[in-house]
């Protein structure tokens, strides 16, 4: 794909962007002692791109009716999604410290009346969907033009909910209802096709009406290409993003046991220096650096 | 007999609907309570989700969170059990404005059997914070409730019958208030019957039958299961030291629970709970399930009695 240079220039701030707010994963779940750093790193570039570019949404207006509505299926992901809507405004950046703490706004999965720009409460698998099918129906009637993005685990696609919305979006043909699978292949006990198989994915989803859109989930360029088709369907679309389980952190990625356990101190800090100067291989890993 | 409290307050919603533009519906492939031809009355305003409830209840919140009141109607055992995580999750923990009208409630749906009868649908809503479960009495009752549901903001669960029941109240005279419980009989202090739903009508016969063997009875409705009216349970345990709870659901956890919870903490006295006694229901004519599960007129006379010797 060729780009001009206004959109080579939109990738390189999203990529910087998204460096930021993996930082922020970071650094949130080892405050916390707890929280889920391998899906919360595989969803960052797409809900930067959200955030960032796609998304219309002012965080002066959290609750404006004709807003773009991001529902967080896979709500154990939500340090993204914070970090995303602190980078962006929505709340002070010092509320990040206080994930999972007594009395914080920033609750274990996402609670829509606690924090400012979480547009509905979850963190049980399998619903984000059928929630984004309620909230797709309703631009009509209230004469609104919003999409509503739904970010999915492939895990949660084993949940029957989640199919049970697939038939209802397109019967109803729900065209500004984009959904996106974080396709990072595992689950907490491992290999998503080996726990219970979801292939064939594509066809699952075109056999169901949807328009299916499959895409590197970690290329910026080809994240926002795809949303920006997504809005011109006329049924509702699935972005099916090939990710990486903790990706940016080497000894993270691919790694099902990262899927909820925090990084001690030494951890973050190796992470946090992946993230913003490349991963080892890249760059020699030196202990003492300062960041 | 009138309507069925599910068709009296189905019934009321569309004739609200005329001139309010404020609410809309979701429905499940279910003959529920007269709502079937809501979206062609009015367009637009109907969701179809087949035979598929969770996606219903969750489309349900998603349709709330976006600023809409929405209804949501079908069997009670559906809503309150197939669909219970998103019940609990999705609507009481936001808080959202949804009504679930849960309609096919106790022994009363007769020929149907245990699947299809929600004897436990009180237990479990009745746990879940931030909701407000109303039971109506007869038709006249349910089509006040319809009103108070309309205007109503936050998560409400609303409990109808499938069968035509007694007309009791009189349309002109009759008051709901939220949380409020009704004393609908009051002969003296010799016991007090703590109903909620159809069972009203038996309880109203038992205590006639009482005056004449010369025992005084109260009656308290109470329509508002939660918040339950503490104070009125509280007043009627100091004046009469003897409680009868009736229901048409399990004594578990329901109308009986709530009132054992109240009155064991503020003030003990004698109780018993009429109701289903850890029992499925099953097939057949409702009147003879009632005798077979000793929730008919003489039962109620028969405990009042024993209960009265206790004090």
């Amino acid at each position: 794909m060729l780009l001009n240079q206004a959109a080579n220039d939109t990738v390189s701030f999203l990529e910087q962007k998204a460096a930021d707010i993996r930082k922020d994963i970071i650094n949130m779940i080892h405050h916390a002692g707890a929280g889920h750093p391998g899906g919360a790193l595989s969803a960052a570039d797409i809900i930067t791109a959200l955030y960032f570019h796609v998304m219309n949404i002012d965080p002066k207006n959290p609750k404006d009716e004709g807003r773009d509505r991001f529902v967080l299926s896979k709500g154990h992901a939500c340090p993204a999604l914070y970090a995303a809507l602190a980078e962006r405004g929505f709340f002070r950046m010092e509320h990040l410290e206080t994930l999972r703490q007594n009395d914080s706004i920033l609750q274990g999965h996402p609670d829509m009346n606690k924090t400012p720009g979480i547009d509905i409460t979850t963190g049980s698998l399998g619903n984000g969907l059928s929630i984004g099918v309620g909230m797709a129906m309703l631009a009509s009637i209230l004469d609104k033009e919003y999409n509503v993005y739904v970010l999915m685990g492939d895990g949660e696609l084993q949940e029957g909910s989640i199919w049970e919305a697939a038939m209802a979006a397109s019967h109803h043909r729900l065209k500004n209802l984009i959904a996106i699978v974080d396709y990072n292949g595992l689950q907490i006990n491992g290999w998503v096709n080996d726990e219970l198989r979801i292939e064939p994915l594509e066809e699952k989803w075109k056999a169901f009406g949807w328009q299916v859109i499959r895409i590197d989930g970690h290329s910026m360029q080809e994240i926002i290409h795809a949303f920006s088709i997504s809005k011109k369907m006329c049924c509702p679309t699935v972005i099916i993003a090939d990710t990486v389980k903790g990706k940016g952190v080497s000894f993270m990625e691919n790694v099902a046991e990262w899927h909820g356990k925090a990084p001690n101190a030494e951890q973050a800090k190796k992470a946090v220096f992946e993230i913003l100067h490349g991963g080892e291989n890249n760059v020699a890993f030196n202990k003492n650096v300062v960041w | 007999m009138s309507l069925s409290t599910r068709m009296s307050f189905g019934k009321e919603l569309i004739e609200i609907a005329k001139t309010n533009q404020q609410f809309v519906i979701c429905s499940a492939d279910t003959k529920a309570c007269g709502l079937e031809e809501f979206g062609k009355l009015f367009s637009g305003r109907e969701f179809k989700f087949g035979i598929a409830e969770q996606n219903m209840m969750n489309a349900a919140a998603g349709l709330a969170s976006c600023g809409k009141k929405v209804f949501v109607a079908t069997f009670a055992v559906f809503a309150t059990m197939r669909a219970c995580e998103q019940v609990r999750t999705f609507i009481c923990y936001p808080k959202l404005n949804v009504t679930i009208i849960g309609t096919h409630t106790g022994l009363q749906v007769g020929s149907d059997g245990a699947t299809h009868m929600a004897i436990e649908d009180v237990s479990i809503m009745r746990v879940f914070p931030n909701i407000t479960i109303l039971q109506p009495s007869d038709a006249v009752s349910a089509q006040k409730m319809a009103h108070i549901a309309v205007d109503f903001n936050g998560p409400l669960y609303i409990r109808l019958h499938r069968n035509p029941s007694p007309d009791i109240h009189n349309s002109s005279t009759y008051h709901i208030e939220l949380g409020k419980a009704n004393v609908i009989r009051d002969y003296g202090n010799d016991v007090t019957f703590i109903v909620s739903g159809i069972m009203l009508g038996k309880v109203l016969e038992a205590v006639e039958k009482l005056l004449k063997l010369n025992i005084r009875a109260k009656v308290l409705e109470i329509h508002t299961i939660k918040p339950i009216d503490k104070e009125a349970l509280i007043k009627a345990a100091q004046e009469t030291r003897a409680i009868i709870t009736v229901e048409d659901h399990t004594i578990m956890g329901g109308l009986g629970s709530a009132v054992s919870e109240v009155l064991s903490e503020q003030c003990p006295v004698w109780m018993k709970r009429i109701g289903i006694q850890d029992a499925f229901g099953e097939s057949g004519d409702a009147e003879k399930l009632y005798i077979k599960h000793k929730m008919a007129v003489d039962d109620m006379v028969k405990a009042a009695i024993e209960i009265i010797n206790k004090k």
